[in-house]
């Protein structure tokens, strides 16, 4: 069996395993399997407005997605996705709203305050642990919870003690008529565009610039990028700086896409935690996360129909969906499993 | 070989994609068949709604909420699903418009959203359909197909801080709010408004969580009050607040003559308080969305629908209530605290509805 074959036959078998028992928890909790995969289907390719909401549900997953990939390639663990996601999205509304200015120019100067205030998120943490050597998954950690509650008495600041921002202007939203018309109303914007670009944006960064090649060097060996003569510290700082930015934009998504303002939240997105599983799932490549994002996305989506058009109730569905996304994650048992069969094989 | 193999597979998922397609279109198929179905027995009259990010069995609105419909359904004989009443659960603020949506495209005369989160995207939707009939709860909206139901909690939490200063021995009242929004500081302003007019000299120890779904918070709140000499607390803190029962509860169970008393909120949260042969759940401030949402169902089937209005419920419309209290309350606290209310209901009491800074 060639690689080829391996590497697409794995996450095929994964799949399919995970809709397998997924069908038997529906099967053993009285629902009928057959019903629930039919309407998780129609919810994501059912229609245009299906196909609309799904891709609108896939573009922050993918930029969170980039941003866990990027650290990591680095050989950072960014668990502040999260955080620097939602103080992008408030800078994005904030901008949004506050200025009025031409869209040509107030939507690009809504997108780089995002990736800015993504950015100044992943910063700190870089810089903790360039110079002091603080590991950056605590540092990300607790950066969330301050991106949280800071946004929230942002919100209340701005909209005068009040829980939601006031709707961006026009000018600076992803919204289009023409995408809403042609997928029948659904909330899709521009965004996917915007998701897509950044893609190229790191797979060019990494595989086509020399910054690249160091990123990617200091996350294999940092001790002996150093000793090649390449500034370490400064790679590292780089790194969560550029994660954070993508993250910030995916926080943009959020603000100038499907909501149109920011509510102040009770609790995490859950969007930049899922960009951990959306990143590892493409293998921290450019090309990978659209496919983890899209995977996410879909399921993430779809499964909402389930209780609609089934009758399947919340608590089964993500049960259902988890094991779908469970089994695609360790598709490296499956590998292993292959790979025995094969040796056997070749024994006889 | 190994190229023929990958062509194998290639195929396979090709098959699988046709054969999955097929399901697709068979389903659209029946979809219009059942739509047409529905044409026939128009004169159903059918409704539905959304919960907000707290599922349906919340023990607190949405539930209240869902019991409206049921009841409504039972007494017109509408059965669950198309073209009768359903739900949708939202389990995150992204799935509000495209879970209105769904449910406008099965033909419901009218969609509740439950909660002042689905605001934004309900104006959208009802922007976009403006043949369907909407109601939103607990704020305003700005659309003339839509119906804002709204509630004076401040009168049911007047009734319940009054219960509390009369019932309180150590003349210190704790509330414990979720988030710091204008629906809660209603609460929190009729409460404080309620102690007052029993007995000024009566601190009431204000804290709120800015959450309402962490237990764990309620519990450390909680835990602050009863320590500092408070024996009441009145909370409106959604599931937060189990964890202000599950405080009083411990306190409870460890020295069975401690003195703590929790309010509920909400709906009836005496099984909540149980501890053995004790309760500790004083009463609940009940908020009555069940009353308001068949109320507002009733004149929208009669053809009567307030689109564009908004619907205040208060005590004088039923839309808020205490609950029994299973004897934790004399019967002579109940005559004054009924008193109280009807006074409100007569409008002699304005209960101020913003906290005083």
């Amino acid at each position: 069996m060639s690689n080829r074959f391996v590497n697409i036959l794995v996450p095929i078998i994964s799949i399919i395993l995970g809709l397998l028992v997924g069908a038997a928890v529906m099967w053993f909790s009285g629902y009928n399997p057959v019903m629930g995969y039919i309407a998780l289907w129609n919810g994501i390719f059912g229609d245009m407005y299906s196909i609309g909401e799904t891709i609108r549900q896939i573009s922050p997953y993918i930029l969170a997605g980039l941003a866990v990939a990027f650290a990591f390639r680095s050989g950072l663990f960014n668990i502040g996705v999260e955080g620097q996601l939602i103080v992008g999205w408030f800078a994005a509304a904030y901008v949004g709203m506050a200025f009025e200015l031409p869209k040509f120019i107030h939507l690009p100067l809504a997108l780089i305050a995002a990736a800015l205030a993504g950015a100044l998120w992943g910063l700190i943490p870089g810089i903790l642990k360039a110079t002091l050597h603080v590991h950056e998954v605590i540092v990300t950690i607790m950066m969330n919870y301050i991106a949280l509650h800071t946004v929230n008495a942002l919100i209340k600041a701005v909209s005068e003690g009040g829980y939601k921002t006031e709707r961006i202007h026009p000018t600076a939203s992803l919204r289009s008529d023409f995408l809403s018309n042609l997928t029948d109303f659904s909330t899709l914007h521009y965004g996917i565009f915007v998701a897509l670009a950044m893609v190229a944006v790191m797979w060019f960064i990494l595989e086509k610039t020399k910054t690249g090649f160091e990123l990617k060097s200091v996350g294999f060996n940092d001790h002996a990028s150093q000793y090649a003569g390449m500034n370490v510290k400064k790679n590292i700082i780089l790194s969560m700086v550029v994660s954070g930015a993508f993250a910030g934009l995916g926080g943009a998504m959020e603000a100038l896409g499907t909501f149109g303002n920011m509510v102040t939240r009770g609790g995490f997105t859950g969007i930049g935690f899922d960009g951990i599983a959306v990143a590892l799932l493409g293998a921290n490549t450019p090309l990978g996360v659209i496919f983890g994002a899209s995977l996410f996305g879909s399921l993430k989506y779809g499964a909402g129909n389930m209780p609609n058009e089934a009758g399947v109730p919340v608590e089964i569905v993500s049960i259902v969906i988890a094991l779908i996304i469970f089994f695609v994650a360790s598709g490296y048992i499956i590998r292993v499993l292959l790979s025995k069969m094969k040796k056997k094989k070749e024994a006889k | 070989m190994s190229k023929r193999k990958f062509g194998l597979a290639l195929t396979m998922v090709l098959a699988a994609g046709t054969i999955l397609g097929a399901c697709g279109t068979e389903k659209a198929k029946n979809n219009e068949g059942t739509g047409s179905k529905q044409g026939a027995k128009e004169n159903n009259f059918s409704i539905a709604m959304i919960t907000d990010t707290n599922g349906v069995d919340d023990k607190s609105f949405n539930q209240s909420a869902w019991k409206g419909i049921q009841e409504f359904a039972k007494e017109n004989n509408l059965e669950k699903g198309d073209g009768g009443y359903d739900y949708l659960e939202s389990k995150g603020d992204a799935d509000f418009e495209p879970n209105l949506n769904r449910l406008v495209r099965r033909d419901f005369d009218l969609v509740y959203g439950i909660g002042y989160l689905l605001k934004d995207a309900m104006e959208i939707i009802a922007d976009q359909h403006p043949d369907t009939m909407f109601g939103l709860v607990d704020e305003i909206a700005d659309s003339p197909n839509v119906v804002s139901i709204m509630f004076k909690e401040q009168e049911g939490a007047f009734l319940a801080g009054a219960a509390a200063a009369l019932m309180t021995k150590t003349d210190k009242i704790g509330f414990a709010g979720g988030m710091q929004i204008p629906v809660i500081e209603r609460f929190q302003a009729g409460f404080v408004a309620g102690v007052a007019a029993v007995n000024p000299d009566i601190k009431v120890d204000v804290q709120y969580t800015g959450d309402f779904g962490k237990a764990e918070l309620g519990k450390a709140v909680a835990n602050r009050m009863y320590s500092s000499g408070v024996d009441i607390i009145f909370h409106a803190a959604g599931a937060t607040g189990n964890g202000v029962f599950s405080e009083a509860k411990e306190r409870k169970s460890a020295d069975k003559n401690a003195s703590v008393w929790v309010i509920g909120v909400d709906s009836d949260q005496y099984a909540e308080g149980q501890v053995g042969d004790e309760n500790i759940t004083l009463t609940s401030m009940l908020k009555r969305v069940d009353v308001a949402v068949k109320n507002i169902s009733e004149l929208a089937r009669d053809g009567k629908f307030p689109g564009g209005e908004v619907k205040t419920y208060g005590l004088a419309e039923d839309g808020m209530a205490l609950t029994d209290s299973h004897g934790a309350i004399p019967d002579d606290v109940l005559a004054k605290v009924d008193e109280f209310a009807k006074k409100i209901a007569d409008g002699e009491i304005v209960v101020p509805e913003y906290p005083t800074k």
